[in-house]
């Protein structure tokens, strides 16, 4: 108590730079809007809620090309606890450009399910404002409290379809796992408080670098919050939440979970293995090498046997994380490699972003005639749909990385960052990736051969229904992974001047 | 008094916290459990608080407290939908979805 009012008695009102804090802000307006209009609208016009929700996450984004068209980086706030930089912003960008994707592809999805359509924009929003402070906290309350803002409606929106018990069971994996994940990050952070005596992560990198950092309780403090990441974006073994939940909750959530939740937690590791933990590579390194080999071969292996195309999916994007561990698991050799490594993951999470949410929309269009979520109902999809097997091929193989899709660059980054670290183990980490990207072929050419090769199963060719902002969430992807693919330069540029550490 | 005597019964509690979140059947009993865990959390926050004179120690428990609280309000709504479409919450009957 006694400490509490010293520390009332010199409170300095903190400095609050609003431009940069304006896309939070701006998010914060929209999501208090989006509910009190879900109240005073009536049941038949709810869509225009989602409209506003949609413009509202459009008008987010002014912000961010006004801050990036002014510069005057890193714009830094409450001693060093919240930051803009290139980094942060490159990644708010991100997260909203995805988040308003998930939400052109759930309008209609949500609508005609008969389910809550005002709260599933409000959640989808909360769970957005949640990754935007992520990529801007450089702090482990930040950092955990935008974790928990982001986690705490997706679990909600994994149960959207009430009286489904897949849906139920979707949920209640995802929570439960999700807020153990939260626990036992927590006691690391604990931890890693107590050695350094702070939870700002540029003080406590050099407590870590010097020679607080030799205490055994800091490898322990890393090891445990480097495994509950490792939960958030469900690398192998810490993934069998991710299948069930993947498959149960509604497609379009999915979709959300897949890529923003998944590139949150690649965000939150990236600060906190970057600059806070960056003088202990020797713990988390070699954590990072098991975990990265292990999801890459795993998830692909799982992948090749599934009926199911949304949990094939759900593995392959399994697999993808493990791909994009693999700079980390590199970054700490030297400094060049640190530079790749950081680059590598931002580009590889850009494209990821884009090529998986437009592979979970062709699922969402397709089920709408079929009802079905089996790959052999996509048989003969190249006869009465060619638009959209076209598509999905497209994604398909930027997903497996062939040329000149967006995948293949993605996957060179990483190659690179390997390569760049040098020795053994880092080579031998590339063969993993590149022996995995083969196996990969077989399970996404698989469903390719079956939209061209298989004849329609039940005869039915009536053409497929595509709803417009349905299209637009497909046509948006499919121009990002067509355009990183052409113009590769410009992403890998991006990804240079986003580096968080150099 | 050692800092030593918290950061062990703070062990102590999370070791049982994840033996319960990992080994009951109960969802609300592994709630208790995950109930547990954060509270161990707090134990060890707010020691280290103390011992080296700082205030950030306890915010962060605050912080842990609030949160905790909002994630347990979300757990019992998602146990209660499940006990009402299946009248149960033993949570080893909830495997619709294996492979």
């Amino acid at each position: 108590m006694s400490l509490l009012l010293a520390a009332a008695a010199g409170f300095k009102t903190p400095y609050f730079d609003y431009h940069a804090l304006a896309p939070e802000l701006v998010l914060t307006g929209v999501i208090c809007l989006v509910l009190v209009v879900d109240l005073v609208v009536d049941e038949t016009r709810k869509y225009l809620v989602t409209q506003l929700a949609g413009v509202g996450l459009l008008a987010s984004l002014i912000p961010i090309l006004t801050l990036a068209a002014k510069g005057g980086f890193p714009r830094s706030m409450f001693g060093g606890a919240y930051v803009v930089d290139h980094f942060a912003l490159l990644l708010k960008g991100l997260f909203i450009v995805s988040g308003y994707i998930v939400l052109l592809m759930s309008s209609n999805y949500i609508e005609e399910g008969d389910y809550h359509e005002g709260e599933f924009s409000f959640l989808l929003l909360s769970s957005l404002l949640g990754m935007v402070v992520m990529s801007s906290s450089r702090d482990l309350i930040g950092i955990f409290v935008a974790l928990e803002l982001l986690s705490i409606p997706a679990y909600l929106l994994a149960g959207w379809r009430k009286r489904d018990l897949r849906s139920n069971e979707a949920s209640l994996k995802y929570y439960l796992l999700g807020v153990l994940t939260s626990g036992v990050m927590l006691y690391g952070m604990s931890l890693i408080y107590g050695v350094t005596g702070s939870t700002l992560l540029r003080a406590i990198r050099p407590v870590i670098s010097g020679g607080g950092g030799e205490q055994p309780i800091v490898a322990v403090g890393i090891f445990f919050v480097v495994v509950a990441f490792a939960f958030k974006v469900s690398a192998v073994p810490f993934h069998f939440w991710a299948p069930d939940t993947y498959e149960g909750a509604p497609t379009p959530v999915t979709a959300f979970l897949s890529v923003a939740s998944k590139t949150a937690g690649f965000v939150a590791l990236m600060e906190l293995i970057y600059i806070g933990f960056l003088g202990r590579d020797d713990v988390w390194a070699p954590m990072f090498w098991v975990l990265a080999a292990l999801t890459m071969t795993v998830g692909n292996l799982i992948a090749l046997r599934q009926t199911n195309i949304v949990r094939l999916l759900a593995y392959s994007s399994i697999a993808q994380a493990g791909y994009i561990l693999v700079p980390f698991a590199v970054a700490g050799s030297n400094g060049r490699a640190l530079q790749s490594a950081q680059t590598a993951t931002i580009v590889y999470l850009m494209i990821y972003a884009a090529m998986n949410l437009g592979a979970f929309g062709v699922v969402i269009a397709v089920a709408r005639k079929t009802r079905s979520g089996e790959i052999s109902s996509y048989g003969g999809l190249g006869e009465y749909a060619p638009g959209l097997a076209w598509t999905m091929t497209g994604f398909l193989f930027a997903l497996a990385g062939i040329p000149p899709l967006g995948g293949w660059f993605a996957k060179f980054y990483v190659f690179r960052a390997a390569l760049d670290a040098g020795g053994g183990w880092a080579v031998a980490l590339a063969v993993v990736a590149g022996l995995n990207s083969v196996i990969a072929l077989f399970y996404y050419a698989n469903i390719a051969r079956e939209m061209w090769m298989s004849p329609v199963p039940d005869g039915d060719t009536t053409p497929v229904i595509v709803p417009p902002a349905l299209t637009a969430a497909m046509a948006i992807s499919l121009a990002v992974v067509v355009a990183i693919g052409v113009y590769p330069q410009a992403f890998a540029r991006l990804g240079d001047l986003a580096s968080l550490v150099r | 008094m050692h800092l030593n005597a918290f950061l062990l019964l703070a062990a102590f509690l999370f070791c049982t916290g994840v033996y319960g979140a990992l080994a009951r059947k109960n969802a609300v009993l592994v709630l208790m459990s995950i109930e547990l865990i954060l509270n161990a959390v707090n134990v060890n926050l707010v020691a280290f608080g103390a011992f080296q004179r700082s205030i950030v120690g306890h915010i962060f428990a605050l912080f842990v407290v609030a949160i905790a609280a909002a994630e347990v309000g979300v757990g019992l709504a998602i146990v209660l939908l499940i006990y009402r479409n299946r009248h149960s919450i033993d949570l080893t009957e909830v495997d619709l979805m294996k492979g």
